[in-house]
């Protein structure tokens, strides 16, 4: 076969072609579909009935739910300009979100407060082969720093809008939260607390303790391997293995319980996460203060600066773009493991997972499994937004 | 004056610098020749201590340095490093006053200081003061690397192949302005290179060094003419040396009186430009000009006695 043979037709539209990725998304998007749109439960624990997506909302409502299914369905699996991939992207997950509010409130039965309507599996999947979408679409498009900060302000705005006008009240997800408001806000605090104050102590302690074993070569090997050991035990283990020690200290060094230490509780959850979060950031400040280009070092040092000032004025701002990677990698994993955190009393969102788990009540441990979602979420694209915005200064060396 | 004085360093028990003792005249450049691993670059930076001496001395202007903070001696002497060195998150204007805010010059002197500078290196402050380093182009660069190195008036300025990753008409030029500067400031200079070329246009005195032993210290004239081992004149290279000689002399120095035909050649060229020119015009003499004016002639016949092995 000849390459003429191979070419495209030049009159078809370049649109009108198959986008590799948009062929997955539809294939998700087409079992979204199919899937049942929604949950219905006479209560909270019994199993629960699916309901198809053409039952789940009155007629017109399902009928503007599945066009504008069809119409992001295609420009997903054509090559339409990303941006117009992220535009519909967005509209779709609208249109989804704002109707799945408006299921619950057409399914559940007038008067009815034990009756819950939750997402079922093909709502799911809809959000996310969308989501997947709009991620694509941002990629492509190379969005700046700023812009991609302002979209994700943008969407919380969105999301916000959305509960706070009381359109998803209906959803058991909602009504979950409406029993539990208080506790949801302190457990929030609980874990932001946690997931916030072991990253800034690891900070602390991390960086400092990079900075030694950069300058000082032998060390590094030793405190690396250490804190290597460190990261493999699990997590639930490590949890586990503090309660002795920590209690022990509680008991027998005056004061200790004074300030909160205990074998249960705040302590040893801080204690864990703290141990998790230092190998990213301390191998992170060795990585990036010995990237930093050579020339200058000795340029620093030809002209006289000291071993402070070449730390100050040269080497930690070089760096600095690989030590905040360290810290975006360990912020992010310690909102998501300081769910675990509340096995051992710890409090965070982990304790609405855990008591789901314990009642079968999938609503509850949605209530807390999604805020550490969103959170973790959020948290990574600001610090990435920022580790871009530090190395853009001085890319080329 | 620089005075090195019977200096060895050795890495693991080899010696990377042999017993070397070399004196720097002030106010003149010293440029140290030798191929990669001779110890050149090492004998450099143990004038700034960058690198320690295991035995052996240098004294500045008579004081041994060895009793002195490294910072405080390196913050005397201008320090310029092959791929210039620049700190790339900090802009022109902060680089250069690297060395004056170390030395706690105020504000305003710094500031005038760093015009000065750039304007002398042809960079517009206005237009460039606030560039960052990768903003510029190579030539530009390494301007700024020198500017940087010369910002707090230092009587000595080391450099280490600065002119390594230029291309050959941005060096030229680079090697002219160094030229020019080393006149008007009186700078003593003590620059590194592998280059032969480099050094017989740059140094009044060259350093050959071979595996840390420096094997000749002369002026050009000498190197060229009496090189003091077959490495030397390997170095140089035997079939250059009649022009790498022509090179170290300007026309000026040899006009003669008469008439030539063609198209004249600049007072200011060296002879072995006026040579390449006479050769390749198939001209037995070329007329002189300065300022316009024909001033004189240079032959053929002449030059090819002055191109011939000194006695």
């Amino acid at each position: 076969m000849s390459i003429a043979e191979l070419a495209p037709v030049s009159s078809r539209p370049a649109w009108l072609a198959l986008d590799k990725l948009g062929v997955l998304i539809a294939l998700i998007a087409a079992a979204g579909a199919a899937l049942p749109f929604a949950l219905f439960r006479a209560n909270r624990i019994v199993p629960g009935d699916t309901v198809a997506l053409a039952q789940a909302l009155p007629g017109s409502l399902a009928m503007a739910l599945a066009l504008s299914l069809l119409a992001g369905f295609a420009v997903a699996l054509l090559r339409f300009p990303a941006l117009t991939k992220l535009l519909v992207g967005f509209v779709v997950l609208g249109v989804l979100f704002v109707l799945m509010g408006q299921s619950a409130a057409f399914l559940t039965p007038p008067d009815d407060t034990f009756a819950r309507v939750a997402p079922g599996a093909g709502f799911w999947l809809l959000a996310f082969a969308f989501a997947l979408l709009v991620t694509d679409a941002l990629t492509r498009l190379r969005l700046a720093p700023l812009w991609r900060l302002a979209i994700l302000a943008a969407v919380l705005a969105a999301m916000a809008l959305l509960l706070w006008s009381g359109g998803w009240n209906q959803l058991s997800l909602l009504k979950e939260y409406a029993n539990r408001a208080p506790a949801f806000w302190a457990e929030a605090r609980a874990h932001l607390v946690l997931a916030f104050g072991s990253v800034a102590i690891a900070t602390v302690v991390g960086v400092p303790l990079g900075i030694l074993c950069y300058k000082v070569r032998p060390l590094r090997a030793g405190v690396l391997n250490v804190l290597n050991i460190v990261q493999t035990i699990p997590s639930i283990a490590l949890f586990g293995l503090l309660i002795a020690p920590l209690a022990w200290i509680a008991a027998n060094v005056p004061g200790a319980s004074a300030i909160g230490i205990s074998g249960i509780g705040t302590a040893p959850a801080l204690v864990a996460l703290f141990a998790y979060s230092l190998l990213p950031i301390v191998s992170n400040t060795v990585v990036g203060l010995n990237n930093v280009s050579p020339a200058a070092i000795d340029a620093a040092r030809g002209m006289g600066m000291t071993v402070w000032q070449r730390l100050v004025a040269v080497e930690l701002p070089l760096g600095f773009p690989v030590i905040l990677t360290g810290i975006r990698i360990v912020l992010v994993q310690n909102i998501g493991l300081t769910t675990i955190a509340a096995l051992i009393g710890g409090g965070g969102f982990g304790v609405f997972v855990f008591q789901g788990i314990g009642q079968t009540a999938m609503d509850l441990v949605l209530l807390g499994a999604v805020p550490t979602v969103v959170l973790a979420f959020v948290a990574a694209v600001v610090l990435d937004a920022m580790v871009e915005m530090t190395s853009r200064e001085g890319k080329r060396p | 004056m620089i005075e090195i004085d019977d200096i060895t360093k050795t890495y693991n028990g080899q010696a990377v610098v042999d017993q070397v003792t070399l004196t720097i005249q002030p106010h003149t450049i010293c440029v140290v020749v030798g191929t990669s691993g001779s110890g050149k670059t090492t004998l450099m930076r143990m004038i700034n201590k960058l690198v320690e001496p295991t035995s052996g001395s240098v004294r500045i202007d008579g004081e041994d340095i060895a009793g002195l903070p490294a910072y405080e001696l390196r913050r005397r002497m201008g320090y310029v490093i092959q791929g210039h060195g620049l700190f790339p998150h900090r802009s022109v204007g902060q680089n250069i006053a690297t060395v004056p805010k170390l030395l706690g010059w105020t504000k305003a002197k710094t500031r005038d200081r760093v015009d000065e500078l750039m304007t002398l290196f042809q960079l517009d402050p206005a237009e460039f003061r606030d560039r960052l380093p990768h903003e510029l182009s190579g030539g530009q660069q390494q301007r700024v690397g020198v500017a940087r190195a010369l910002a707090a008036k230092p009587n000595i300025l080391l450099m280490d192949e600065p002119y390594g990753a230029l291309d050959p008409v941005i060096r030229a030029k680079a090697q002219e302005d160094l030229l020019n500067i080393q006149r008007q400031f009186g700078t003593t200079i003590v620059l590194v290179t592998h280059d032969m070329e480099e050094a017989i246009h740059l140094g009044h005195t060259i350093a050959v060094m071979d595996q840390g032993k420096l094997l000749q210290a002369a002026s050009p004239a000498e190197i060229i003419g009496k090189p003091a081992t077959p490495f030397v004149a390997e170095l140089i290279g035997t079939s250059e040396r009649p022009f790498r000689l022509l090179s170290l002399f300007k026309v000026a120095d040899h006009i003669e009186p008469g008439e030539a035909e063609g198209k004249p050649i600049e007072a200011s060229a060296s002879l072995r430009d006026a040579y390449a020119e006479l050769l390749w015009s198939g001209r037995p003499d070329l007329p002189v000009q300065r300022d316009g004016q024909v001033v004189g002639r240079v032959t053929l016949d002449a030059l090819a006695r002055l191109a011939a092995r000194p006695q």
